[in-house]
């Protein structure tokens, strides 16, 4: 089980959070005109790494507040943690 | 009571309390203490089972968690356990446990014929016999397979017993009580940090148990109990036993199973069962210790050959001889430990040992004692059936390849010791990559990958004194790490007799003209011939030869079988073990019980259950009630002998007819608060809500990304910045991280903040007729009329002295209000309601109700709203804007979703109007037509319609629109029922919508 350290919170338990997948997606605005293929992009495409990868994490029975892991998805090491809007190094 | 086996005066049994006991229904009597294997060898009983495949005779291997055999099953309290080991389970009054893999009986089984047909159950025999005809599967060969795998039968009935779970954190996790696991604890302890020392077996101690050492001037066992009773007594040590450490997880998380009452004939009230512990920990040390390999040679199975340190164990610890006439085989100087104290308990062993001239501190302590010992010397095979009963022995070349001299000689036990193998699971679980020591000839952790370090024997370090100091250092470093007091403790002097090199070899060869079954595992029957036989058919990787042969499978997982295996593929590959590698070590390290793992998480506790506060009510009033996602929801209320159907008829009547008041209390509610929340919510929601005026609700859909209908429900707005949004019951969750991702991570530039508020607020609906004239009378200072609260109007007044909201919303298609209290006030709410009420002949209705009053209206809920429908498919693109953005809006545009003949939401209608349809048929043009027929549709839900009474269903079908007044079927091939009906409007009642603006 993941110990994640939430930036709000602390380390925490896996089993207080949800998983929100990949964090490097970026709704495109509203109100753009954009292709079917950009569109199809944002909503279904996603990278799958092995290694470092930047996840969403809900913290659902903590703060709720979510969170942006950055996560070794083969050996489980977690790097560093971010607050939504934060910015990534 | 006389046990044969029993020796006088030795072992740590307490002798003052005898206890009985039944094992195949034949009593016997042991000590405290003892376990069922030990009890059972002092009275001579070493025929316990049989094995898996051949169904041979099993007796006692070993003396702790590697025993491949004696497997039992317990019952108790009339319930069932299978899969007890006997060398693991203490007796106790009463106790009850029986043979399995054999019938009749143990010691005649009918199974045991496999044994003489062994030439036709190769490896593989399974992948080669079950494979054709396709036909013989179901019938012939499954119930074949189930009827022969597994040992013992799990009770099929509710386990009464109580498990738990614990969640723990500490410094340092010590997994293992032997020298390793004190030292270290003890170091670390002293050092200030928080210790959990944990012990599988009920006494602390490991090796030091039987080894005939000493450490500062006292004897392994008086160290031993001095460092645990200082452990105990410290703040910061947690110390257990009958606690076995079985899987190491992420992040440093290992969970131990702690096994607190089957020792105990009765579960203490209070106590549990097991307890599984959660325990995180900053760093920990692996002292597992190392299990005894087996040496390989004809029949090894037989009853009576077991492992040289379990004999010195049943001895040592129990009290019992494994044998009169014991027959030490050994490559090593252990098996002249064992020698050493069967001769001090009056024995007279014979040492065969396959080196041909080794000396040491403890050979020539056994040439001392006059004890008889063979160099060169190997056992070819056990004879004896359910027993031994001699052994052929032999002299052995030195290139260890030919045999000479072969006689036969009287024994009744032949004592195996083929070194050590550390035990590195918890290591290697924990993503340690694991080295070859060729020293040791076996696997020992390699760099640490978590904050993991393995200690003692486990790594295979096999002298008492560097043990001792190692653990010492180590328990210093790691808690020093943590704590940083640099309070250091002193290393005691260690005194031990110095062994020499063990020898190589492992396997004994074939004498000319016999094929003796050599087994190198004991639980599942796989012997020498069987890798022989699946690297010769061409498996290579030693993770395929274990899945074909079924080597190091099984509830042992192979902890006494595996090296040897690795060693047999090498030898015969041509390989060194290293190259050849091992099979992947995954939790959990020995077996645990599926209740331990479920907890506490059974019945009604695997989920919270929640109840409205009118709740109490709804059962004094015959309420029947439902799941309803957590909630608990009266379904229907029962009035005489009424079932479902005839309750839920006469309720949703009544509101067509008088009113009825329902329970919504579940429903989601979120608070939407802040300068923001208009546009917030015109972003979320499909329709527009830029110009909802305050005191207004308007009804809204919600889409995913992906264009489908999320959820639905009113959202009122209660002031300039504050609307009060609800949400379906299922769907509250997840709307509102929905909600709390878009505002933080997508727009936080909007100024805006969501909670829930579902528990907050207790809701009625009241809907029918005369709700009206209710709703006067339960506020006689509101202007209720159709001008003061118009139809999604929104007021606030008080309900007999306490706050109320009243929200003119319907479900029902009635004319309908929903009035929400504090939760505190629910109850009260609710009594008034059908104390008022009772002179407009209202009754309570439930959701089966509920049900068939939306259905009749072509409401959708969660049937239809069912993850594949786009707002088009549910009829609700009179919702979607054409003018702004939102969530989801852009996948609308796809092709997919603009084709016109995509599936919609019809009601229909069985023509012969009695017939009820069943939810989830098939809608199809013919049934008659060739499979697989065509599928124009599916019945989302169905209902006994009060408004006409006939049934009536919603359908959601191919180019819907198009298709009312035909003649279709639908179709169930559950319930084998073809149905003609025809395609109506879903509006089935009231299209107009009249009665809810009147």
């Amino acid at each position: 089980m993941l110990y994640i350290n939430c930036p709000h919170c602390g380390l925490r338990s896996q089993n207080e959070f949800a998983y929100g997948g990949d964090a490097t997606v970026k709704r495109p605005e509203l109100n753009k005109e954009i292709s079917d293929q950009e569109w199809d992009n944002f909503v279904y495409l996603r990278k799958s790494p092995r290694g470092k990868h930047l996840e969403l994490w809900h913290h659902i029975s903590g703060c709720r507040q979510w969170i942006k892991v950055e996560r070794d998805t083969s050996t489980h090491e977690i790097f560093k943690t971010y607050k939504a809007n934060e910015a990534i190094e | 009571m006389s046990q044969d086996f029993r020796l006088d005066n030795v072992g740590m049994v307490n002798r003052e309390k005898k206890i009985s006991f039944k094992f195949n229904g034949k009593k016997y009597f042991g000590f405290e203490g003892d376990t069922i294997a030990s009890a059972l060898i002092a009275n001579g009983v070493h025929l316990v089972g049989r094995s898996f495949k051949y169904h041979r005779p099993r007796g006692f291997f070993g003396v702790g968690v590697d025993e491949p055999y004696a497997i039992l099953q317990l019952d108790r309290n009339n319930e069932r356990d299978p899969n007890i080991r006997a060398t693991e389970q203490e007796i106790f009054e009463g106790l009850e446990v029986k043979s399995v893999n054999c019938w009749p009986s143990v010691n005649f089984d009918i199974g045991a014929i496999n044994n003489f047909l062994k030439m036709f159950f190769p490896a593989g025999f399974y992948y080669k016999t079950f494979m054709w005809p396709p036909s013989f599967w179901y019938k012939i060969y499954e119930p074949f397979i189930r009827m022969a795998a597994g040992f013992g039968e799990a009770s099929i009935k509710h386990d009464k017993e109580r498990y738990e779970h614990k969640y723990e954190y500490c410094d340092l996790l010590i997994t293992g009580s032997g020298p390793s696991g004190l030292a270290s604890a003890y170091a670390a302890a002293k050092n200030g940090a928080r210790v959990i020392l944990a012990e599988d077996k009920p006494r602390f101690g490991g090796s030091l148990l039987t080894s005939d050492v000493n450490i500062g001037n006292q004897t392994g066992v008086e160290w031993t109990e001095k460092i645990i009773a200082e452990l105990k007594s410290m703040p910061n040590v947690t110390v257990k036993n009958r606690s076995q450490v079985f899987g190491y997880y992420d992040h440093n998380m290992l969970v131990m199973s702690e096994r607190i009452s089957d020792h105990l004939p009765k579960t203490q009230k209070y106590l549990p069962k097991q307890r599984l512990w959660y325990i995180r920990a900053n760093e920990v040390l692996i002292s597992s210790g190392s299990i005894e390999r087996p040496l390989v040679f004809g029949n090894n199975d037989t009853p009576g050959v077991m492992l040289s340190s379990a004999a010195k164990e049943y001895m040592k610890v129990y009290g019992v001889l494994v044998g009169k006439k014991p027959l030490i085989f050994t490559n090593n100087d252990s098996g002249y430990e064992t020698a050493i104290e069967f001769k001090k308990n009056g024995v007279n062993p014979i040492i065969l040992d396959t080196r041909s001239n080794p000396s040491s501190d403890i050979i020539t302590e056994a040439k001392n004692l006059n004890i008889e010992i063979k160099f060169s010397y190997v056992v070819v095979a056990a004879k004896g059936y359910k027993k031994v009963k001699s052994a052929d022995i032999a002299k052995i070349s030195d290139d260890k390849k030919e045999l000479f001299n072969i006689e036969n000689i009287k024994c009744d036990c032949i004592c195996v010791s083929g070194f050590w193998t550390p035990s590195i699971h918890l290591a290697s679980q924990s993503g340690n990559k694991s080295k070859f020591n060729e020293k040791i000839d076996a696997f020992v952790p390699d760099k640490s990958k978590q904050q993991e370090n393995t200690i003692g024997s486990a790594n295979g370090i096999f002298t008492l004194e560097e043990t001792i100091k190692d653990a010492f250092d180590k328990g210093f470093d790691v808690s020093n790490k943590i704590t940083e007091k640099n309070n250091k403790v002193s290393v005691p002097t260690v005194v031990e007799k110095k062994s020499t090199d063990h020898d190589k070899f492992w396997c004994v060869p074939l004498p000319k003209g016999k094929s003796y079954k050599r087994f190198l595992d004991f639980q599942n029957d796989v012997a020498v011939s069987d890798i022989e036989l699946a690297l010769r058919e061409g498996f290579r990787s030693i993770e395929h030869v274990k899945r074909y042969t079924t080597l190091g499978m099984a509830t042992d997982q192979g902890k006494t079988s595996n090296l040897n295996g690795l060693q047999l593929v090498s030898d015969i590959e041509n390989k060194v073990v290293p190259q050849v590698g091992h099979t992947t070590f995954r939790p959990p390290y020995t077996p645990v019980s599926i209740g331990a793992i479920v907890g506490r998480e059974v019945g009604k506790h695997s989920k919270p259950t929640r109840k409205s506060p009118m709740h109490s009510w709804h059962e004094k009033n015959n309420a029947v009630f439902v799941d309803a996602g957590v909630w608990l929801r009266p379904r229907y209320y029962k009035q005489g002998n009424e079932g479902l159907f005839e309750a839920s008829k006469r309720e949703a009547k009544n509101v067509r007819q008088n009113v009825g008041v329902c329970d919504v209390t579940t429903l989601g509610k979120i608070d939407v608060k802040g300068p923001d929340a208009a546009e917030f919510l015109n972003r979320v929601y499909t329709n527009a809500w830029l110009k909802l005026p305050v005191g207004k609700a308007r009804y809204g859909v919600m889409l995913r990304e992906d264009g489908i209908v999320m959820d639905d429900g009113t959202t009122t707005r209660i002031s300039e910045n504050h609307y009060h949004m609800t949400t379906t019951t299922a769907q509250a969750a997840n709307v509102l991280s929905h909600l709390e991702y878009y505002l933080q991570l997508v727009w936080p530039e909007l100024n805006v903040n969501v909670v829930s508020t579902t528990e907050q607020w207790a809701g009625a609906a009241i809907a029918g007729p005369n709700s009206r004239k209710l709703l006067m009378k339960l506020f006689p200072d509101l202007d209720v009329s159709n001008e003061g609260l118009p139809f999604m109007g929104y007021k606030e007044a008080d309900l007999f002295g306490v706050p109320a909201k009243i929200y003119r919303i319907s479900f029902s298609g009635e004319l309908a209000y929903e009035i929400n209290v504090e939760s505190d006030n629910g109850y009260f709410m609710w009594e008034k309601i059908m104390e008022v009420g009772q002179e407009f002949q209202i009754q309570p209705y439930g959701t089966e109700a509920l049900s068939t009053l939306r259905i009749e209206m072509g409401h959708v809920a969660g049937s239809e709203l069912d993850g594949r429908t786009i707002p088009y498919d549910a009829s609700l693109e009179g919702l979607v804007s054409k003018k702004k953005d939102f969530i989801g809006k852009r996948s609308l545009n796809r092709s997919a979703f603009t084709s016109t003949d995509r599936e919609k939401l019809v009601g229909i209608v069985p023509i012969d109007k009695t017939t009820s349809i069943p939810e989830g048929s098939y809608i199809v043009k013919d049934p008659k037509a060739k499979l697989p027929n065509p599928k124009l549709g599916h019945v989302s839900a169905s209902c006994w319609s009060v408004e006409y009474d006939n049934p009536f269903s919603l359908a959601i079908i191919k180019d819907g629109k198009n298709m009312i007044g035909q003649k279709l079927f639908a179709m169930s091939p559950l319930k084998n029922k073809t149905i003609p009906v025809e395609i109506v409007s879903s509006h089935y009642v009231d299209p107009e919508g009249k009665r809810v603006r009147s």
